[in-house]
């Protein structure tokens, strides 16, 4: 058994570009960590709401994480898990009452999941494994760049939902009138099949690049994608 | 695989931090994340009001095509109509909008209803015209039926003409209305009153039906005879 290597990264500081792209592709938190997957299903039922909760979980994160980070060398680490949350649940409720000032009709639409960020394990995840012992800056790239990669994933996931789904793109109709929308696809199990789609794609395209790798260096130090920090 | 048996990481010191640490850091934190939180309620209020105000009146101008300004009030439980003013209403007070057309004459009344539809509450905004002592329009103001099913009250033709003049009128005494609303299997409608289901969507069309009948049982009764109250003030 070919031991895990997870050295391998940690040998120099990551680079700020590093940083940023890291949640982009490397550690992408829908499908290669799946974490947050509460909102990832429930709302992704078109490509707006998708892009709108995604962004929502950006701001969050990067603020929490900027603050988290500031504030690291003050937290005792008994502490530390209720402070974080403190601090979620503030940027939470920042979110909360700009979307309502934004637009009602997004507001509706993404009910209960606004609020539900907070217990995204992914912003949890970040503060403590990451902007808990990171300088600010790289703290809050990092940050962003998940909360970006998190945005992307729902886009992906939402737009194909409603295609399929209700023949529209972002809204504007596709297909015209004699198209007959597959329903399942807005509809729960539509969010487990997109899902589910995706993440067989993204595993077979790793594998791909993998077994490159693997026949130009005969090293195969494949990314975990287990990776659930903490929590 | 077996753990090594040296420790994986050498231990932090252990000395634990003293209470009154912890607190002074939670009340820090809690203070700086206080004024976060007050400061962009305030930045926000006016902004989510005007929101508020806005789709109320959107809906409102839909159930009653005439109506080009919409004043909000309150009908309590003693019969008494008050302007809605800021603030919680008094237990009881049942919310309505009067609306008005383009010369400031009274067009209609707009209240809501919400009965339990399939997945969750079907919030629908009526017109009531007070010639015809009927509903002109109906409106759903928020619901989470299934796409392709329950969401049909929204397109199906049929299903909406039953709110072109569905007859609310009161009884003799003005205590509730002269015939129930309600909602029948889709194509045995024969009264004035009833409302034709869609057929496969029973469960949403009977949820606007009951919204609408407990809504009207309630305010129709305490509005219809001071109607005038809401002329004048026009």
């Amino acid at each position: 058994m070919s031991g895990p290597s997870p050295a391998a990264f940690s040998m120099a500081p990551p680079s700020q570009w590093e940083e940023f792209t890291e949640g982009m592709w490397r550690r992408n938190p829908v499908f290669v960590m799946v974490l947050g997957m509460c909102p990832t299903l429930a709302v992704t039922v078109s490509a707006i709401n998708s892009i709108s909760m995604g962004l929502a979980t950006t701001f969050v994160l990067a603020a929490s994480c900027l603050l988290v980070s500031a504030l690291r060398r003050l937290i005792p680490k008994e502490v530390r898990i209720a402070t974080y949350i403190v601090i979620i649940a503030t940027f939470v409720t920042v979110v909360d009452y700009a979307v309502q000032a934004i637009s009602l009709d997004l507001y509706e639409a993404l009910g209960a999941y606004i609020q539900l960020i907070v217990a995204n394990c992914l912003v949890l995840g970040r503060a403590e494994a990451h902007a808990a012992r990171a300088a600010p800056i790289p703290a809050t790239l990092n940050a962003i760049g998940m909360g970006l990669g998190f945005t992307l994933g729902l886009t992906m996931i939402g737009g194909v939902r409603e295609i399929l789904g209700a023949g529209a793109f972002f809204g504007i109709p596709l297909f015209g009138p004699g198209f007959q929308p597959w329903v399942v696809m807005v509809l729960p199990p539509g969010g487990f099949f997109v899902m589910a789609g995706w993440l067989l794609l993204f595993a077979i395209v790793r594998r791909r690049l993998a077994a490159r790798d693997a026949g130009a260096t005969r090293a195969a130090p494949v990314a975990n994608s287990g990776a659930c920090h903490g929590a | 695989m077996n753990a090594p048996a040296k420790s994986p990481a050498p231990a932090e010191p252990a000395q634990a931090t003293s209470t009154f640490t912890l607190l002074r850091t939670l009340s820090v934190v809690s203070a700086i994340c206080g004024v976060i939180i007050v400061a962009s309620y305030l930045a926000t209020l006016e902004r989510a009001k005007d929101n508020r105000r806005l789709a109320a009146q959107r809906a409102v101008f839909k159930v009653l095509p005439d109506a080009s300004s919409v004043k909000e009030y309150l009908a309590l439980p003693t019969g008494e109509i008050v302007p809605a003013g800021g603030g919680d209403p008094p237990p009881g007070a049942l919310r309505f909008f009067s609306a008005y057309d383009a010369g400031g004459r009274f067009a209609g009344i707009a209240a809501e209803g919400a009965a339990k539809g399939y997945a969750d509450l079907v919030r629908v905004m009526f017109g009531y015209s007070e010639s015809c002592h009927c509903i002109v329009g109906i409106g759903v103001v928020s619901m989470r039926e299934t796409p392709g099913i329950g969401d049909k009250i929204l397109t199906d033709k049929d299903f909406i003409s039953n709110f072109k003049a569905l007859d609310v009128r009161l009884k003799g005494d003005l205590s509730a209305l002269a015939n129930e609303v309600k909602v029948v299997k889709h194509g045995v409608k024969t009264q004035p009153w009833q409302i034709d289901a869609i057929s496969g969507a029973t469960v949403t069309s009977r949820a606007v039906g009951k919204g609408i009948n407990d809504a009207a049982q309630l305010l129709l009764p305490r509005l219809v005879p001071r109607l005038d109250q809401l002329r004048e003030k026009s």
